[in-house]
Formats: structure tokens, sequence, C-alpha cells
């Protein structure tokens, strides 16, 4: 069957931007979109240009916006994608400059990558191996050790299409790896530089990295270990922190999330960001939406609260 | 049809209208429902970044109270249907987890859960419980030549693991209500992306950006206003719309404006079955509702 598949093309030395392209090629039930993409190379267009070298999704070099996904282009069928969103589009990753086509500059994510440490640092040579903590290491990494750097993770990141200085979820994951690795001993200053501007705490929470990674990193739930590693080894005075201690605290006491009482419990050490909250707090308060801060808890909290004593126990 | 309700913290808090739109909306479907109303925070995710077998706890608690009733539970919270929902499905799913959780919840509550509910955002119940035919009959002021930017945001669609109603990659129901009430949904690509709420105390100016990429986004395609499931996301684009205008106002000009209402899913679903936007508390959103309003009346 001819299958048409609308490529993103970009030469920077003849396009001032990108722009679609159409090709049909045939294909089958066994057709890659790699493979459609080697077929258009060879046969139509030599001046095509994508990376790609395993061909089984080891290798993380075709990692491509295929429907605006994030997906290996080994690993992504062409009847699949018509099936599921009825045509074939393909770009380039995004949070990334192009330099050609469908190849992006890695440069800053490996650049990132590096600035956490990324290999095991312990400062006695002759240390015998913990063998017996090496042994169950493996349930501690939750699949963080998997990561073939494709890329997929920073490029669906929502929080680095605005912030493109976080450090980014890719890095972040790999950081996670190395903090609970036995050997390594520099796990507090390394959980210390990730309490930087731009570090875990920009983290929006959207999951995106979590859906689109191929090897179930999982980079989001890396980066909420880290921030509970942080937590319990005492980088508890960010606003990011804050948000998890305080938020524990208000429904510990009443059961549920106080709107009015949250945001004041975490930027009471920040006066100068306090300050600015106050007139959308007038604006909550005047449409009857800012809860009474310290009015009496709503119905259930006993119960919540035995279930706080419970767990303290 | 017969629901336990969970409103959520939000829907009882700073987002009273959405409780308020609900109750309109679910009487007039015919919906039955009991509202849970000695119910607990969810954690949001976030009770679950201190303390992952706390939030389980919490949540096995709302569902051992639905449990008790014999009753699905119905949510009007994407955040609190992510949240809840996923809880839900790892405590079905995963049997030690479910022992370990119950034991500690049965000597602070009394509570079990077994894992027979099940938990369906409101959303979810319009497009297959009661059904898009049946809705069509309900609406008597068809939201005509009125164009709705539909916003999911994250937790109702990722992970769709645990979410899973819609294709994460490609949802549908939303655009399927929005055009059973006779309106046309907008096309644009941040209707699956974050709101910037869950960092809008620490990280201030991330999320008004993308406050403003998403309304400019909904804007640019034709949007008159903007829907979600989720009251979070509601939120992060009506209360820091204001702020979001400004940084627009840098890139587009002084004379762009964002001026984007932002509705709540069952308060588009009540204008189109003529309820006034009194009685469904649009009075109390930060973003005037009124030039939305007029052109449904004058459609």
């Amino acid at each position: 069957m001819r299958v048409k598949l609308t490529i993103q093309r970009f030469n920077p030395e003849a396009d001032l931007k990108a722009h679609p392209r159409d090709y049909t090629v045939e294909a089958g039930r066994e057709t890659t979109v790699l493979l459609a993409l080697l077929k258009i190379k060879a046969e139509e267009d030599g001046s095509l240009t994508f990376r790609s070298s395993c061909r089984a999704s080891i290798c993380g070099s075709c990692n491509m916006q295929i429907n605006g996904v994030q997906k290996l282009a080994c690993n992504t069928s062409v009847f699949g994608e018509l099936d599921r969103h009825g045509k074939i589009v393909i770009g380039p990753m995004a949070n990334m400059p192009v330099i050609k086509d469908m190849v992006v500059d890695m440069a800053p994510f490996w650049k990132k990558i590096r600035q956490v440490t990324p290999y095991v640092v312990s400062h006695h040579q002759n240390a015998p191996i913990p063998t017996a903590a090496l042994k169950t290491i493996q349930d501690d990494l939750h699949n963080a050790d998997a990561c073939i750097m494709c890329g997929a993770c920073v490029s669906a990141c929502n929080s680095l299409e605005v912030s493109p200085e976080f450090i980014g979820p890719a890095a972040l994951a790999k950081a996670y790896r190395f903090q609970v690795d036995p050997r390594d001993e520099i796990g507090t200053k390394r959980l210390q530089s990730l309490q930087d501007d731009h570090g875990i705490w920009d983290c929006v929470r959207c999951v995106y990295c979590v859906q689109v990674c191929p090897k179930d990193v999982a980079p989001m739930e890396q980066i909420v270990r880290l921030r509970r590693q942080s937590i319990e080894s005492g980088f508890t005075e960010s606003i990011g922190a804050r948000h998890i201690t305080q938020f524990v605290k208000v429904v510990g006491d009443e059961g549920r999330l106080n709107e009015s009482r949250l945001p004041f419990l975490m930027l009471v050490t920040n006066l100068r960001k306090l300050i600015r909250m106050v007139p959308l707090a007038m604006k909550m308060f005047f449409r009857g939406k800012a809860p009474m801060p310290f009015g009496s808890p709503p119905p259930g909290h006993e119960v919540v609260r035995a279930i706080f004593k419970g767990r303290r126990k | 049809m017969k629901y336990a309700y969970y409103p959520g913290c939000a829907a009882k808090g700073a987002t009273p209208e959405l409780h308020q739109s609900t109750m309109k909306v679910v009487e007039r479907l015919g919906i039955e429902i009991v509202e849970l109303e000695a119910f607990n925070c969810c954690g949001a995710g976030v009770i679950g970044e201190a303390d992952p077998d706390l939030a389980y706890l919490l949540n096995a608690r709302t569902l051992a109270t639905a449990e008790v009733l014999q009753l699905d539970i119905m949510t009007v919270c994407g955040t609190c249907q992510g949240v809840l929902g996923g809880a839900n499905k790892a405590l079905q799913k995963d049997e030690a987890l479910r022992m370990r959780i119950n034991l500690e919840l049965k000597k602070s509550t009394g509570l079990t859960y077994n894992g027979g509910v099940k938990v369906k955002h409101l959303q979810w119940i319009l497009v297959k419980d009661f059904g898009l035919d049946a809705l069509k009959a309900l609406v008597t002021h068809p939201l005509t030549d009125v164009s709705i930017a539909p916003f999911y945001g994250c937790y109702i669609l990722r992970p769709a693991s645990s979410a899973g109603f819609d294709d994460w990659e490609n949802p549908v129901s939303l655009e399927k209500i929005i055009k059973a009430l006779g309106a046309f949904p907008v096309e644009y690509e941040g209707r699956t992306k974050c709101c910037g709420f869950p960092v809008l105390l620490e990280k201030e100016a991330l999320a008004i950006d993308m406050v403003e990429d998403r309304v400019s986004d909904a804007k640019a395609h034709g949007g008159d206003a903007m829907v979600t499931p989720c009251p979070l996301c509601h939120m992060g684009l009506d209360f820091n719309q204001e702020r979001a205008e400004k940084k627009h106002q840098e890139k587009a000009g002084a004379s762009s404006k964002l001026e984007m209402p932002i509705l709540h899913l069952p308060q588009l679903v009540g204008l189109a079955m003529g309820f006034s936007s009194e009685e469904l508390g649009m009075k109390r959103h930060l973003v005037n509702p009124a030039p939305l309003i007029q052109k449904i009346d004058a459609s």
C-alpha cells in the first residue's frame, strides 16, 4: 500500500525556516517509520537527513516527533500510526536546535548530563566492594539505569519549553541512578547542586517524560525520588521543598488542602514573594474564592488525623 | 445512574463555582449522587512525593468509603481523577500493596478496601455512561457559532497506564462533548500540556510563561473560551491570566489582549442547558466571561 509521509525539512544553507514536504512510499504491516525514511532516502531524495543506527531500540539515535509525539522511528509502525492518527507527520525532536531535517544538536543535552556528575565517585580507592548492597541495587534503581540517551524526555518536557536552562528529565534520572549507588560518596554534594535554580524544583510533573520514554525509565518518578531524598537530607528551605512539607502539614491537620493557608506557609520565609501574592489573594477573597485560613476544619479531619498519627508511628 | 460524588479540595475551596455548576448539571441530567461529605484530599501527587504510602492510605480511605456505599466514584477534578484513579488501579492490581495499606488503614480508621470501586471523571461519565445522544437531547440552548478550546491538562490523560480513557496522544472526549453542545472545538497544540499551576509559587515566571503559551495558542486558533475538566488548570489559566497578558503584550504588542474566559466543564454543559452564568457561578471568575455570554445569547 502507498502511504503518505509529511516530513518537516530544513536545510540551514538554503532555507530560512522549516517547511513540510510530502513523500509517498510503499509500506506494509511490517514497515517501521525508520524503514520508510531509509526507503525515501535511498529511492527518492538522498538529501533527507536523519540519525539512525541499530534499528532495534537500543542505540537511541532515531528519536523524532512522529505525529507530535517523541518516538524511536525504528520502533514505530507506519500502519500503527495511521490507525492511531490517520496521518504520518514527522519532525525533529523539540527543545533542541535543529541542525538539518531530523538531526538536532544534542550538545546541550550532553552538557546537562555531565553537570550531574554521572558516574560513581569514591575517595577510597581500595574500599571493599559492597557486594551485598550491589545485589539489591536493582530494586532501588527503579529502572533509572535503562536510559539509552535518546532525548525523548527532554524533547517532550513542558518545563524545558519555557525554561531552557532547566537541567531536564534525562540528566535528573541519571543523577538519581548514581544517588542510589552504594559505592558513590558524593550523594549530598550532588543533591545540593540540584537545589539550585533550574534543578529538581523546575519540574512541573506534567508526566510527558514518563509517557514518551521508550525504556520505561520514568524520569519524573526519579525526580520525585530526588525531591524526597533532598527533604530527608535536610534540604527543606526552598519553596519547592516547602510546597511538599507544608502541603502534608495542612492536609494532616485539616484533612483537605486549604488554598489560603498553603501559600502563606510556603512563602512565610520569603516575604518579598508573599507580598507579591497579596493582590491575587485580595481578588480571590472578594470573589469568594479564598477559604478561611484558620477556621474550624471540615468534616472528616479527625479520621485523617488518625491516619497521619498511625503513619508517624 | 448513581455515583459517590468526590468533590475534591478545589471544588470546596478556591473554585466553589465548580461544585455549584456540577450540582446544577447532574440534577438536570438525572444522575443521582451521594456526596462524600467527610472526604479527604487525594494528595494531588504532592503527598505522594513525601510519602507514597500515606497518599495510598488517604485514597484507600476514600475508595473504602465508596465501597461501603456500593457505588462507583464520580470526580470533577482532573488531578483528583489522576491521583485517586491511579491509586485505585495500583491497589486493585497489586495485592501485596493492598494488604499492606489495608493493615494500616484498618488500624487507624477501621476500614478496608477490597478493590471493588471504579473512579470516573464527569467528563468520562458524560461520554460513556450517560452518552452523547442523551446529552444532546438535554441541550436547549445550543452553543452555535461559539468556538471552544478544549484544555485537558495532565492527569486526566497521563500516565495512560492509570488514566486510560482517552488515547493520550489524541484525546477526543472533550471535543465530542463540545460538539454535542452545538459548539465548535478548536484544534491547537497546547490542549494536552501543563497549565503551570503546580509551580506557581516556587517558579512564578515559568508558570506565567506556560499560561501565556496555552492561552495565546488557543486564542490564535480562534477560541472564544477554553474549557477544562480540572479546577487546578482553571486556577492556573484564570488567576494568572492578567500577569500572562503583560508577558503576552511584551511579545505581541500593547494592543494584543488575551481576555480568554476559562470554563469548568460543567459550566459549559450548563450554559447549553439554559442555565444562566450566575447560576453556574461564573461571576467568581477573574477573567470576565461576559463577552462569551453575549456571543452565546446573540446566537
